[in-house]
This record gives C-alpha cells, sequence and structure tokens, in this order.
C-alpha cells in the first residue's frame, strides 16, 4: 500500500475549546488508485490532507493520534527535515486557488524551476528549461514564452495547469488534489480534471482528490471516502456508492445533486447545519440531521460496519439504508 | 513606463512651484531679515535701507520670487548675508548629511527589516511582546531626549564616543547619530515588517512554498519577505526625504555641520537666501525619492504596472 492512514486524529486549539477536526480517520490509497474525499466544508477532508503533507499549522493544530504510513515508514515520526525532503519529491499537492496558491511576485517559471534547483541541485538554466518542458506537458500553450511571465497573466485554467505541473514536477508517488476545479469555470473544470487524470495514469501515482463535486468522482475515483465531523461514514467502490448508499449522509448527498428529471421540483437539502466541532454530540455525529436517527444513535457511536468487501458504513441502521432505496 | 515617468516628472513642475513659492512668503513673513543681521542692536537707518536695496528687498514679494527662481535655474541661490554663497554652504552641509541619511537608512533596513521579520515569524511569543513594547517606548520619546541620553551616556559618562562630531565627520562618526535619527522610524520599521510578515505568513502561496518542500530559509527569504517587504520600501523611501531635511535635532545635538544645522542657522538668524536654498533643494529631494518609490514599487511587484 502506497499511503495507509490509521486512526487519525487532529485537534485545533482554539479560544473556545478544542475543535476536533479529525476523529479517527482511516483510508488507504495504492498506487495508479485514486481515493476520492468527499465532505462539506468543515468535514475535515482538508485538515486531514494536510497533515498527510505536513504542512498543518502546529499549533493551533496538534496530531493527537494515529499513524501515517507512507511506503510502510510512519511520516509522524520522522523529523521535520526529512518530512521536507518527502514534500515535493515524493507527495505533492494542488490546491484550490491556484491563483493565490502561486506567489504573485515571482514568474511561473521560477515557481516551476524552484523545484529542481531544491530538490535536484539543478542550476538555474537548467531548471527553466525543464520547466519548459513541464509547461509544455500540461499542455499550455507557447510555454516558451510564458515561463517568464507571472501567475497574474494567465487564466484560470492556465494558472491551474501550472499548479498541477508544479505538482507534477518530481513525479511524485503520491498527489492530493484538494478541490482543484472549485474554482474553475464548468467547461474548464472537465479539461483540467482530465488532465490530472491522465497525467495520473501515466505515472501511475496515486491520487487523493478531495472534492464536495459529486459529478467530478464519479469519472475518476476508484473508491470514495465520505466525511462528516472528522470521521469517515461511508468507503465504497465509486459504482456501488452511487447504486445504494449505506448511510443517509452520502444518501442526503445524493439526493442533494440537482438532476434534469426533477427540473421543476424542490431540489432536496439535508437539513441542519454541520455540528460545531467543539461540541460534537454524544453518539453519531450525525444524528441531529440524520431522517432515520433513533435513540442508539444519540448514544453509542456506530463502528465502521462492514457492508460488503471493500465496503463499510458507519450506521448503525446501514442495511436499512441500504435496502430501502 | 516611460510615458508614466514623464508624466510624473511634469506634474513636478506645479509642486515644485508651490512649496517654493510658500517657503519663500513664509520666510517673508517671518520678520525683518535686516533686524535679524544687526544682532540685538538697532540697525542703523540709512544702513538698513543701503542693505535693502542691495538684497532686492525694497522690491515687491512676486518680483523678488520670480528674481531668485531665475537665479536658481542658472545654479545661483544667492548669498548669505555674512557674504558666503549658499551653494557653498550647501556643498559642505549635503555630503554629511548624506552620510547622517545612509547611516540612518542602514540602521532602519538592518535592524528595523531583522527585528520585524523575527517577530512577525514568533507573533505572541516573548520576543515579540519584547521587541513590541521596545518599539512603543522609542516612538514615545520624543528624539532630543534619545539622542541628549545617549550623548551624555555614552559621549559624557563612559567616553565610548565623542560627544560632538568633528567639522568633517566620517562614517563611524555618524554611527550613534544616525542610530538617534533612525530611531523613531527604525521603531515604525520594525511594526510594519511586523505586520506585514504575520500576515503574509498565511498566505496560500506560502502554504505551497512549503508543501513543495523548500527549506524554511527559502520559504520565508524569496517568498514570505518579497512579497511583505512592498510596504516598507515604500516607507523607507520616503523616509529618505524625511531623513535628509529633519535631522536639525539630531544634528544640533552632536554638532554636526549638515543640513539641519544650516537650517536652524539661517531660521535663527532669519538668513532668508539659506532657508530657501536649502528647503528648495529638499523639496526636489523629497519629490525624487518619491518617485523613485513609485518606480520600485513596479519592481517589487509586477501585477502593477504604469502605463
Amino acid at each position: 500500500m502506497l499511503l495507509e492512514v490509521r486512526d487519525l486524529h487532529v485537534e485545533f486549539h482554539t479560544r473556545e475549546g478544542v475543535a476536533k477536526a479529525v476523529n479517527g480517520v482511516n483510508y488507504s490509497v495504492a498506487e495508479g488508485e485514486t481515493l476520492a474525499v468527499l465532505g462539506e466544508s468543515g468535514s475535515g477532508k482538508s485538515v486531514t490532507a494536510q497533515a498527510i503533507m505536513g504542512i498543518l499549522d502546529m499549533p493551533p493544530g496538534k496530531i493527537a493520534g494515529g499513524e501515517i504510513l507512507f511506503k510502510d515508514q510512519d511520516l509522524l515520526k520522522l523529523k521535520p527535515e526529512e518530512r521536507r525532503r518527502i514534500r515535493g519529491q515524493e507527495m505533492a499537492m494542488i490546491f484550490q486557488d491556484a491563483l493565490s496558491s502561486l506567489n504573485p511576485v515571482l514568474t511561473v517559471g521560477q515557481q516551476l524551476g524552484e523545484m529542481f534547483v531544491v530538490h535536484r541541485g539543478m542550476s538555474r538554466k537548467d531548471a527553466k528549461a525543464k520547466s519548459v518542458e513541464l509547461m509544455d506537458r500540461v499542455r499550455i500553450p507557447a510555454a516558451k514564452e510564458r515561463v517568464n511571465q507571472y501567475p497574474h497573466q494567465f487564466s484560470g485554467g492556465m494558472r491551474q495547469r501550472i499548479m498541477i505541473a508544479m505538482a507534477m514536477a518530481l513525479e511524485p508517488s503520491l498527489i492530493i488534489a484538494d478541490e482543484p476545479t472549485t474554482a474553475l469555470d464548468v467547461t474548464v473544470q472537465a479539461q483540467v480534471m482530465d488532465l490530472l487524470a491522465e497525467l495520473q495514469r501515466e505515472y501511475n501515482m496515486g491520487l487523493i482528490l478531495i472534492t464536495h463535486d459529486l459529478g467530478v468522482v464519479a469519472d475518476v475515483a476508484d473508491k470514495i471516502a465520505v466525511m462528516y465531523a472528522g470521521r469517515i461514514v461511508e468507503t465504497a467502490p465509486v459504482h456501488e456508492i452511487y447504486k445504494a448508499p449505506a448511510h443517509p449522509y452520502t444518501k442526503g448527498l445524493l439526493r442533494s445533486i440537482p438532476r434534469l428529471d426533477q427540473k421543476g421540483r424542490e431540489l432536496y437539502a439535508i437539513k441542519g447545519l454541520p455540528p460545531n466541532l467543539t461540541r460534537i454530540p454524544p453518539g453519531c455525529a450525525f444524528n441531529p440531521r440524520c431522517p432515520i436517527a433513533r435513540d442508539v444513535c444519540r448514544t453509542d457511536v456506530p463502528p465502521l460496519y462492514e457492508v460488503d468487501a471493500g465496503r463499510r458504513s458507519a450506521c448503525h441502521f446501514w442495511k436499512e439504508t441500504l435496502d430501502a432505496r | 513606463m516611460g510615458r508614466y515617468v514623464i508624466r510624473r516628472l511634469l506634474q513636478m513642475i506645479p509642486v515644485f512651484f508651490g512649496t517654493t513659492l510658500l517657503i519663500f512668503l513664509m520666510v517673508n513673513v517671518m520678520g525683518d531679515p535686516i533686524a535679524g543681521l544687526c544682532g540685538d542692536r538697532q540697525c542703523d537707518p540709512a544702513t538698513a535701507a543701503r542693505l535693502r536695496s542691495e538684497f532686492g528687498l525694497d522690491k515687491p514679494v512676486w518680483q523678488q520670487y520670480l528674481t531668485y527662481m531665475g537665479n536658481v535655474f542658472t545654479g545661483d541661490f544667492g548669498t548669505a548675508f555674512n557674504g558666503q554663497k549658499v551653494t557653498e554652504l550647501m556643498s559642505t552641509a549635503f555630503p554629511i548629511t548624506i552620510r547622517l541619511t545612509v547611516v540612518a537608512i542602514v540602521f532602519e533596513v538592518v535592524i528595523g527589516i531583522t527585528l520585524g521579520v523575527v517577530t512577525g515569524l514568533r507573533r505572541g511569543r516573548p520576543v515579540d511582546t519584547t521587541v513590541l513594547i521596545l518599539t512603543l517606548v522609542v516612538i514615545a520619546i520624543p528624539t532630543f531626549v534619545t539622542g541628549l541620553l545617549l550623548q551624555l551616556l555614552l559621549g559624557v559618562k563612559w567616553g565610548i564616543i565623542k560627544p560632538s562630531v568633528s567639522a568633517d565627520p566620517t562614517f563611524d562618526e555618524l554611527l550613534v547619530p544616525g542610530l538617534v535619527l533612525a530611531s523613531v522610524s527604525l521603531a515604525y520599521v520594525t511594526r510594519l515588517t511586523r505586520t506585514s510578515i504575520a500576515e503574509n505568513a498565511r498566505a496560500d502561496y506560502v502554504r505551497t512554498a512549503v508543501a513543495k518542500g523548500l527549506p524554511r530559509r527559502r520559504v520565508v527569504v524569496r517568498h514570505l519577505l518579497r512579497n511583505s517587504l512592498i510596504p516598507v520600501v515604500t516607507f523607507i523611501g520616503t523616509d529618505v526625504g524625511a531623513l535628509m531635511g529633519g535631522a536639525i535635532v539630531t544634528e544640533r545635538i552632536f554638532n554636526i555641520h549638515g543640513v539641519g544645522y544650516q537650517l536652524y542657522q539661517g531660521i535663527l538668524r532669519q538668513n532668508s537666501q539659506t532657508v530657501v536654498g536649502f528647503v528648495t533643494i529638499l523639496v526636489l529631494v523629497f519629490l525624487a525619492a518619491n518617485l523613485i518609490v513609485d518606480l520600485l514599487y513596479a519592481v517589487l511587484d509586477p501585477r502593477i504596472r504604469y502605463a
């Protein structure tokens, strides 16, 4: 297994108390595999990713427990310098907003080339040639001329391509893409997603795709992990989850996708709001919003029940949910 | 860019004439320059009248201004009442003040930015709080207090420096005066850098730089600092003009015969030629410094393009 997150706990110490952002997350990604992590804002999907990358702001963040096994070594036991070497070389991250994620005062060539200068000890000249190559690779037209331009001189889609090129630069074995298409136009979204999927196949990389866009997931992901209030509530191979969700939250998410055959009818929304992470309700965190919640849901935290091979659901009533399609 | 510079230079013309006219008028309402010439005694009316017509002071003010400006453009800043050419005074005073300003700016840049970066990256820690309080103290105490205090302690009590500098001071003589002159601005630079660093440290591109696996030094210097320095450079640039002309107090304390000293003497003796001449040059320095700052801004931040 390329990456295995085991029972990860992350807390943020704030003035209002301890916010438990990640509460025992388990997931894994194999080489060449795409895992989609799904969830609302504040569900802990980005925090988990940042913990894996080692770019969590600490303090206020704190990894309270768990293991992150990457190529069989626990990243949390490594020295900061060892982790730094892994970042960029072995694993890379693509962020949501490419405009703010790229440095406004450096040319894209400088920012791409930096990877080769720092990690490979290349000369600036060679690094620049590499940058042009990378920009060609992500299909940015006139790369040779544009390598000296600044991020603000590119369009949104082109900027995200540069982010992708930067992540791919040293051919890492794991890429974490944190909502890579959210800030883009719908037409550009598909192009960027296709590019990402293509490069992933080519280099046989593991990909963690963090998103709340269920449409994106269906096309590219192999498996899905749905997160709620810092926990995984359901994991499943991608096609199965669309067919038959085994958790009421997943079900709600799927129902809230606008559909053409439902035109004119009111769009479904999961009622209520995600819980405050400093006061996660006892029992199942989803119980105040759950349409089928019973007494047991308010007292007992549901474990991840094995539904099927490679399929788990953290619902006491997963069977009913699965059957009641 | 070229057109922008030309436009800015053209804009300087009215500013230049406006400020010099104002100075000229102010000096004229200061009082009778001839009265000051004779010291405490009453002037002999005949001598006074002779001097007045000799210096052209009997003509209307606007005519005096035009004559003066005409002379300035041929490089003639007039003659002080003691017969010394104002340009001569300038040629000895400006090099000294420029040296003093350089020392002050170096202090601002090196100490101010370093402290700002250190505190900005350690917000809320003991270093940060200590430096913050110190800057507040420095800002709150007037320059003449810090100046006199340092002169008393370092110069008189401990004998580490000479209490006053020589007629043509070298850079090392100007270290303490330069620090005194820089002190308040230095505190501002520290605070400005600190805020800017702390703000930018949370920026997305810094997170990207960390995620790229860059060493911390590189993240701070290449990514964080460059972006954070934009407002600081603006401040330091405009401060050059202020330091050049505003060194009156410091130059008085350490007996430095620079621009501030000459201006002080000029005002004291009601020597209008000296005052107007020096201020005219200072106006030019100010305008030039501002233009350079604006151009530097575009160099530091490629998003700004002048057309």
